[in-house]
C-alpha cells in the first residue's frame, strides 16, 4: 500500500498549475463569458504541455500515462476555472479515437467533445467531434439548440435526442474528471476566502478572527480533506481496471460535488455583498461549481450508484 | 501509488484474522465501563498481550511486533470486523505510551510499559478540573516540592475521569509552580491512584455506566521518578499525547468501517420487513455513513503513506477528529431511525446501537471539543487570525 503520487506525477501537476496560474488569470475565464468560443484560445498550448495526450500512446505523441497522471492536471484545470472541454476531450474522448485522430488530438490539432446523458454538449460548435454514445459524430450532423449556462464560459448546446445509453467506462471518466475539476474549483474558492478574510476588517478586527467565519471555513476544509482521496482512489481504480471501479468513482463524484457547493456556499457567505457582484471574480468559480457538481450525475444520482451496490446486492458487502 | 497491500501486509492481516476470529469473546463482554465488565475485559487484554496483538506497532520488547502504522491499521481494521471488545487499556497505549516513547526515561518505560501492555497496570487521564475543560491551561490542581522525600505532593480535583474508579493509575497536568499562569509552570505526573490521599468517586455517565469518575488528591505524594518529561515543561509534554489523541491513534477507520457495515446489515433486515415505506430517506443516511467510513479509510492511507515516507502530520489531525467523532454521531443516529420505536430499548439484540449511540454522543466533546478542533484548522491549518 503506497498511496501518494510519483514525484514525475507531482513534477507535471506543478508545470501545469505554473503554465496556468500565468496563461489562465481570471480574465482569461471572464473573457470566455463574452467571446464566440467560450475557450481561453490555450488548446494547442495545453497539446503542447501535454495536457491533452496523458491518455494517448507515446507513439501518436501522447504521454502514454493513465488516469492517476491526468487527474492531478484536472484538478489543476478547476483550480483555474480553464475554459476549454478538457474533461470531455482528455479524459473521455481521447481513448476512443483511431490513430490519426489521437494524433490530432494529443497535440491540439483538434478538439473532441462528450454528449452527456443530459444531452447537453459543451463547446459543441468549437469542436471538430462529438461522442455520441458509441459514436463519432461531425457536429454538423447533429441537431443542436444552443443554451445558455449560469456558468457563461460553459458555451452548451442541446443535443435533439440525448444519447439513450452512454458507455460505463466512459461515464466512469468523465466523472471522474469532472470530480478532479470540482476539488480544485473549491480548493481555489476555500483559499480565496480565507485571503479575504484575513484582510477584511469589520469592528477594528479582521473577519477571519470571529469564530463564526472559522468554523463555516474549517467545515470547506473538512469536506476536501475526505474528498479529495476518493477522487485519486477512484483514479487508481480505473487505471488499475478495479472490479469496484464505478463505486469508487460513484464516491468521489459525490463527495467532490458537494464539497465544491459547500464551498462556493460559504465562499459566498464569508465575502458578504462583494461576492454578490459579478465584477468580483469569485462568482466565476461559484457558478462553475454549480454546474460541475450537477453535471455527469450529481452526489444524490451518485449515492445511488453506491447504494446499490452496497444495499441491493445478494452477498453482504465482505470489504470495503 | 500501489493501492494492493504488499504479500507481508496480506500475510501479517491473515494470521490476525484467524486468531481474532477464534478468540474474539461471544457473546460480547458486557460494558467495560462497569466494575464487572472491566474485570472482564482485563483478561480478555492479557489474552491479546500474551498474543502479543495487544500493542502491535511497539517494539518487540515491550510486547509489540514492530509492526509498521499500516500493519498497524490492518491490525485495527481485523480487530473490529471480528467485533473485538472495546480496549480498556486505550488511554495508557494510545495516549500515554507515545508521550513515553517520545520523552520518557528508559526507566520509565522499563517499569512501565509492560504492565500497561498486560493490563496489569490501567491507566486513566487526569485532564479535565471543574474549571478547566477546553480550556486546558486553566487547571488549578498543585504540586508542591517534597525535597525531604525526592518527590511531590498534590492536591486538587480532576473530574470525567474515564474508568477512574477502575483504574490503577493517572497521568495528568498539575500547576508545580504557583507564581506561573495558564501553560507555564505545568509539570506532568504520573499517579498511583491507591496512594494514601486519593479518594475516586464514581460518576454515572448518560449511558448509565459508572465510567466516569471524580478523582480527589490530598496531598498525594508521587515521587521525581513519576515525574513525565521536566518539570514545569507539563504543557509541552502534554501536547505530545493529544497530538496523538487527536491524531492517527485514538479512533482508527477500522471501528467505522466494521459499524457501517453492521448498519447495512440492519438496512438489509429492515428493507426485507418492508419497514422502511415510512422513511424512505434513511436509505440515503446508510449510503453516507459507508462512503464517510470509506472515506476516513482512504485519507488515513494517505497520511500515514506520507508519515511512513518521512514525511509529518500536525493541526490537520483536529481534521481527522472532527470527522470521525461527527460520522460516528450521524451513523449511529441513522441506525436509530431504522429501529424506529424499537430504538428506545435497551436490552435484547439491537440495544447495542442505543448504547453506542450514547456513546458517539460524547466524541464532539471529548479529546478536544469539535468547536475547538474547527478554531484550530481554522488558525493552524488555514491561517486566520487568533484574535
Amino acid at each position: 500500500m503506497r498511496f501518494a503520487f510519483s514525484d514525475e506525477q507531482l513534477a507535471m501537476r506543478d508545470a501545469v498549475r505554473a503554465f496556468l496560474e500565468k496563461e489562465c488569470p481570471p480574465k482569461v475565464v471572464r473573457d470566455a463569458w463574452t467571446n464566440d468560443t467560450g475557450r481561453s484560445g490555450l488548446w494547442p498550448r495545453l497539446g503542447e504541455l501535454g495536457v491533452l495526450g496523458v491518455l494517448a500512446p507515446e507513439e501518436l505523441g501522447g504521454f502514454g500515462g493513465d488516469e492517476l497522471d491526468l487527474v492531478l492536471l484536472l484538478e489543476e484545470t478547476g483550480r483555474a476555472a480553464l475554459p476549454d472541454p478538457v474533461v470531455e476531450h482528455a479524459a473521455v474522448a481521447v481513448p476512443l479515437l483511431d490513430d490519426a485522430r489521437t494524433e490530432a488530438a494529443a497535440a491540439g490539432d483538434l478538439t473532441v467533445t462528450v454528449a452527456p446523458p443530459s444531452g447537453l454538449v459543451p463547446y459543441a460548435d468549437s469542436s471538430d467531434l462529438v461522442v455520441v454514445g458509441d459514436q463519432l459524430v461531425d457536429p454538423g450532423a447533429l441537431e443542436l439548440r444552443r443554451r445558455e449556462s449560469v456558468d457563461r464560459s460553459r458555451r452548451l448546446f442541446a443535443l435533439a435526442s440525448p444519447p439513450s445509453s452512454i458507455n460505463l467506462a466512459s461515464l466512469d471518466r468523465a466523472a471522474l474528471g469532472v470530480a478532479a475539476q470540482l476539488v480544485g474549483v473549491a480548493d481555489r474558492m476555500l483559499t480565496m476566502t480565507v485571503e479575504y478574510a484575513k484582510e477584511r476588517r469589520q469592528f477594528g478586527v479582521p473577519i477571519g478572527s470571529f469564530q463564526a467565519v472559522k468554523h463555516h471555513l474549517a467545515d470547506v476544509a473538512l469536506s476536501l480533506e475526505f474528498s479529495r482521496p476518493l477522487v485519486y482512489r477512484a483514479a487508481w481504480s480505473i487505471a488499475h481496471r478495479d472490479e469496484e471501479r464505478s463505486v469508487h468513482v460513484a464516491m468521489a463524484k459525490a463527495r467532490a460535488s458537494e464539497a465544491a457547493l459547500r464551498a462556493g456556499r460559504v465562499a459566498l457567505q464569508v465575502h458578504g455583498a462583494i461576492g454578490y457582484t459579478t465584477e468580483y471574480d469569485l462568482h466565476l468559480w461559484m457558478k462553475r461549481a454549480w454546474a460541475l457538481a450537477a453535471s455527469w450525475g450529481d452526489a444524490a444520482w451518485h449515492g445511488g450508484r453506491v447504494g446499490r451496490a452496497i444495499l441491493d446486492t445478494e452477498t453482504l458487502p465482505e470489504e470495503h | 501509488m500501489d493501492l494492493t497491500f504488499t504479500e507481508e501486509e496480506e500475510a501479517f492481516r491473515a494470521e490476525a484474522r484467524a486468531w481474532l476470529e477464534a478468540k474474539v469473546p461471544r457473546p460480547p463482554l458486557p460494558s467495560g465501563d462497569t466494575r464487572e465488565g472491566f474485570a472482564l475485559h482485563k483478561e480478555w487484554e492479557r489474552a491479546l498481550f500474551d498474543a502479543r496483538w495487544a500493542v502491535v506497532s511497539w517494539p518487540q520488547e515491550y510486547g509489540g511486533r514492530d509492526a509498521s502504522l499500516m500493519e498497524w491499521l490492518i491490525f485495527e481494521e481485523e480487530y473490529y470486523r471480528a467485533g473485538g471488545p472495546q480496549r480498556v487499556t486505550q488511554n495508557g497505549i494510545f495516549l500515554l505510551a507515545p508521550t513515553l516513547f517520545e520523552l520518557g526515561t528508559e526507566e520509565q518505560r522499563d517499569r512501565i510499559l509492560p504492565k500497561m501492555a498486560s493490563a496489569d497496570e490501567t491507566w486513566c487521564q487526569g485532564w479535565s478540573e471543574p474549571n478547566a475543560g477546553s480550556d486546558l491551561a486553566g487547571i488549578k490542581s498543585r504540586a508542591a516540592r517534597d525535597e525531604a522525600n525526592g518527590g511531590w505532593r498534590l492536591s486538587g480535583q480532576k473530574t470525567w475521569t474515564t474508568r477512574g474508579a477502575f483504574c490503577d493509575r493517572l497521568f495528568g497536568l498539575f500547576r508545580s509552580d504557583p507564581e506561573a499562569e495558564r501553560h507555564h509552570g505545568l509539570t506532568y505526573f504520573l499517579v498511583d491512584l491507591r496512594a494514601e490521599g486519593v479518594t475516586v468517586r464514581p460518576v454515572e455517565r448518560l449511558d448509565g455506566d459508572e465510567g466516569f469518575a471524580e478523582v480527589f488528591l490530598e496531598d498525594v505524594f508521587v515521587p521525581d521518578r513519576d515525574v513525565l518529561g521536566d518539570v514545569h515543561e507539563g504543557w509541552r509534554v502534554a501536547m505530545a499525547t493529544t497530538g496523538s489523541e487527536r491524531g492517527l491513534t485514538l479512533r482508527s477507520p477500522g471501528r467505522f468501517m466494521a459499524a457501517a457495515a453492521r448498519l447495512t446489515e440492519l438496512y438489509r433486515r429492515h428493507a426485507d420487513h418492508g419497514a422502511l415505506d415510512a422513511d424512505p430517506t434513511v436509505r440515503d443516511a446508510v449510503v453516507r455513513a459507508w462512503i464517510d467510513a470509506d472515506a476516513y479509510r482512504w485519507q488515513t492511507f494517505w497520511t500515514v503513506t506520507r508519515l511512513m515516507e518521512g514525511g509529518h502530520t500536525g493541526p490537520e489531525s483536529s481534521l481527522v477528529k472532527i470527522f470521525w467523532s461527527e460520522l460516528d454521531v450521524r451513523l449511529h443516529e441513522t441506525a436509530l431511525r431504522l429501529l424506529g420505536s424499537r430504538a428506545e430499548l435497551v436490552d435484547g439484540d439491537d440495544a447495542a446501537w442505543m448504547k453506542g449511540w450514547q456513546f458517539a454522543l460524547s466524541g464532539p466533546i471529548y479529546a478536544g471539543t469539535n468547536e475547538i478542533q474547527r478554531n484550530v484548522v481554522a488558525e493552524r491549518v488555514l491561517g486566520l487570525p487568533r484574535r
